[in-house]
């Protein structure tokens, strides 16, 4: 059996597949990855279910050694220099290491999370479907915690398939799409236009739990203690201090602030790619314009397959390089260490 | 003839999950109506739901916005929690071993002394109560119970503690809650239980569900100590009484 070998890695980093819904009454988050279409891509490139577990890798770098065989692997999701044994790999492209050979990644040029997966997926031993790490409920595999130096991911030997790269539509800038509630009314409409009307920056301190929002304070027309309910990906809280914290997939399954609205499905993973420190903006939608997107994204990730491509020339390879080495925004520190302060417990 | 039930409110949680909400507060009656309509979809299944989380107030119903759309699903929903009420007497009905006070209840002398009583007297009292599994959120199976006497009625500590043990036992505004897992909580801690109510690897992983009943016995240090080692080798400890 091949494996690859962690010598390096940034905290933020865990194996994540599409997670283990369903239990959410219990008080089981489901996890899962940041960004669905950078782990399907990633996924589609070595011939894998598209929601096959990959590593997520956060902003820092990292380093895998193959062992024991060849190991086909893709990179999909926020660019960086990455090679292999000097070799340049592509973003969105899918490349071999020899036995003994090492795929070293630089920070994330662009974007926070990278999704690596390896052909034949990663060996594990599901929970409730999943091997998506939870390190909280103790949960995922082969490794129920983020991934440290000197962990092993073992799959099956490189098939020696063709290598591939996949043609994706360029990245929106626009704005965030979100649609108003379950809270809205608990907001002042001068209150709702401040939100829309403002730039937002993701503050240092977030991370898979939350991305901490800084902005104009949004205040509360009858206090910010609500009795707890239920929360979504993509829920917009905004506690006492007026900043909105975005609960991403592993939030708690229930939350007693006020939701201001709620972050479109389709536009989840483009926000959580978004860096830290570098302004955006969210638009309010329709339910209808919302659920639009939603099938349009659905299509999008249905139509991977038929995005693959041959890898016939060098110069295609070189452009996709430039790509991605275009200068991006700085790397944004994501820090895994720094939420727990903010949890002060059940409501 | 009852008087019709007055209809919940539809709030959208983006475009995957409606929250169906019966009432904005902590009210008995609305978390009777939140477990009914959860059962009443667990029996008849609505194509394209995915999962459903009661609370206290409300219950949110994830859904696949490609099979269903929110205005279809949310009028499907609304009418079934315009049925009547079930009866309750169905309920599991569970007997969780507690042991008070010491260092596995580390706030029992101060709520005590905060209300002007003993240390016995709060275990008796709480002790003597009738719960029932509001909710379970927040972490696996930290679960939240109604039916606190009106007297252990407490706020909630300043300074919430970062870390309180897997298996507290708490107080808390005007519940009380089964905690499973170690981590942070701002409630008052009175003791501990064996009782792992998520717990990998045993059938079932989950042990209360919603809607469960609840009672709390005393135990000693020695029973404690034993019921731990059984609780840890996938034994439930808890005494299922009925049905």
């Amino acid at each position: 059996m091949s494996k690859l070998v962690i010598a390096s890695i940034g905290p933020a980093s865990s194996v994540q597949d599409a997670g283990r819904p369903g239990a959410q009454r219990y008080g089981l988050v489901p996890s899962g990855a940041m960004d669905r279409l950078a782990l399907a891509t990633a996924n589609t490139l070595v011939g894998n279910e598209p929601f096959a577990a990959c590593v997520e890798i956060g902003p820092f770098g990292a380093t895998f050694t193959a062992r024991g065989g060849a190991v086909r692997i893709a990179l999909a999701g926020a660019s960086r220099n990455a090679d292999i044994a000097g070799r340049p790999v592509a973003p969105d492209t899918s490349a071999t290491l020899a036995d003994g050979e090492t795929l070293t990644l630089g920070f994330a040029r662009s974007g926070s999370f990278s999704y690596l997966a390896i052909e034949g997926s990663i060996a594990g031993e599901p929970m409730f479907g999943s091997l998506a790490v939870n390190a909280r409920a103790g949960l995922g595999s082969p490794y129920p915690r983020p991934l440290q130096a000197g962990d092993e991911l073992e799959t099956k030997a490189a098939s020696g398939a063709p290598e591939r790269r996949i043609e994706l539509p360029a990245t929106s800038e626009a704005p965030i799409r979100a649609v108003w509630g379950p809270q809205d009314d608990e907001f002042s409409d001068d209150t709702k236009k401040l939100f829309v009307d403002s730039e937002w920056k993701i503050s240092a301190t977030s991370d898979r739990m939350g991305y901490r929002l800084e902005g104009p304070a949004l205040t509360h027309l009858h206090g910010h203690n609500i009795v707890s309910d239920g929360t979504v990906n993509g829920s917009l809280q905004v506690p006492g201090n007026g900043q909105p914290i975005v609960l991403m997939p592993d939030r708690g399954t229930s939350g007693g602030y006020p939701k201001i609205a709620t972050v479109i499905s389709a536009d989840l993973g483009r926000f959580a790619q978004t860096p830290a420190g570098r302004p955006f903006r969210f638009q309010a939608v329709s339910m209808a314009e919302a659920q639009a997107a939603a099938r349009k994204f659905a299509e999008l990730l249905h139509s991977l397959p038929d995005r693959l491509r041959s890898i016939e020339s060098v110069d295609l390879n070189l452009d996709a390089l430039h790509d991605a080495n275009v200068a991006g925004y700085a790397v944004s520190a994501i820090d895994a260490g720094t939420w727990q302060a903010e949890i002060t417990g059940p409501d | 003839m009852a008087a019709p039930l007055s209809p919940p409110r539809l709030l959208p949680s983006g475009d995957s999950a409606i929250t169906v909400e019966f009432s904005r507060n902590i009210d008995d009656a609305a978390n009777r109506r939140v477990l009914a309509l959860d059962r009443a979809l667990a029996a008849q299944p609505i194509t394209g739901v995915t999962e459903a989380v009661p609370t206290y107030r409300s219950l949110l119903v994830h859904y696949d916005p490609l099979q269903i759309g929110f205005d279809d699903l949310g009028e499907k929903l609304l009418a079934l929690a315009q049925r009547p009420l079930p009866e309750t007497t169905a309920a599991r009905r569970w007997r969780i071993p507690v042991i008070y006070g010491g260092e596995h209840g580390i706030d029992l002398e101060d709520v005590a002394k905060t209300l002007n009583t003993t240390p016995d007297d709060i275990v008796a009292r709480h002790t003597a109560g009738h719960y029932r599994v509001a909710m379970i959120g927040f972490t696996p199976g930290w679960s939240y119970l109604s039916g606190l006497a009106d007297f252990l009625h407490l706020p909630r500590r300043q300074n919430p503690r970062l870390l309180t043990p897997a298996g507290t036992i708490s107080i808390g505004g005007v519940q009380t809650g089964v905690q499973c897992l170690a981590g942070p909580s701002g409630w008052h801690l009175l003791g501990r239980t064996a009782v792992r109510t998520y717990q990998l690897h045993r059938d079932p992983i989950f042990l209360l569900e919603p809607g469960d009943q609840i009672t709390f016995a005393a135990v000693d240090a020695e029973t404690f100590a034993d019921q731990d080692r059984a609780a840890e080798a996938g034994e439930f400890v808890a005494e299922l009484l009925t049905p």
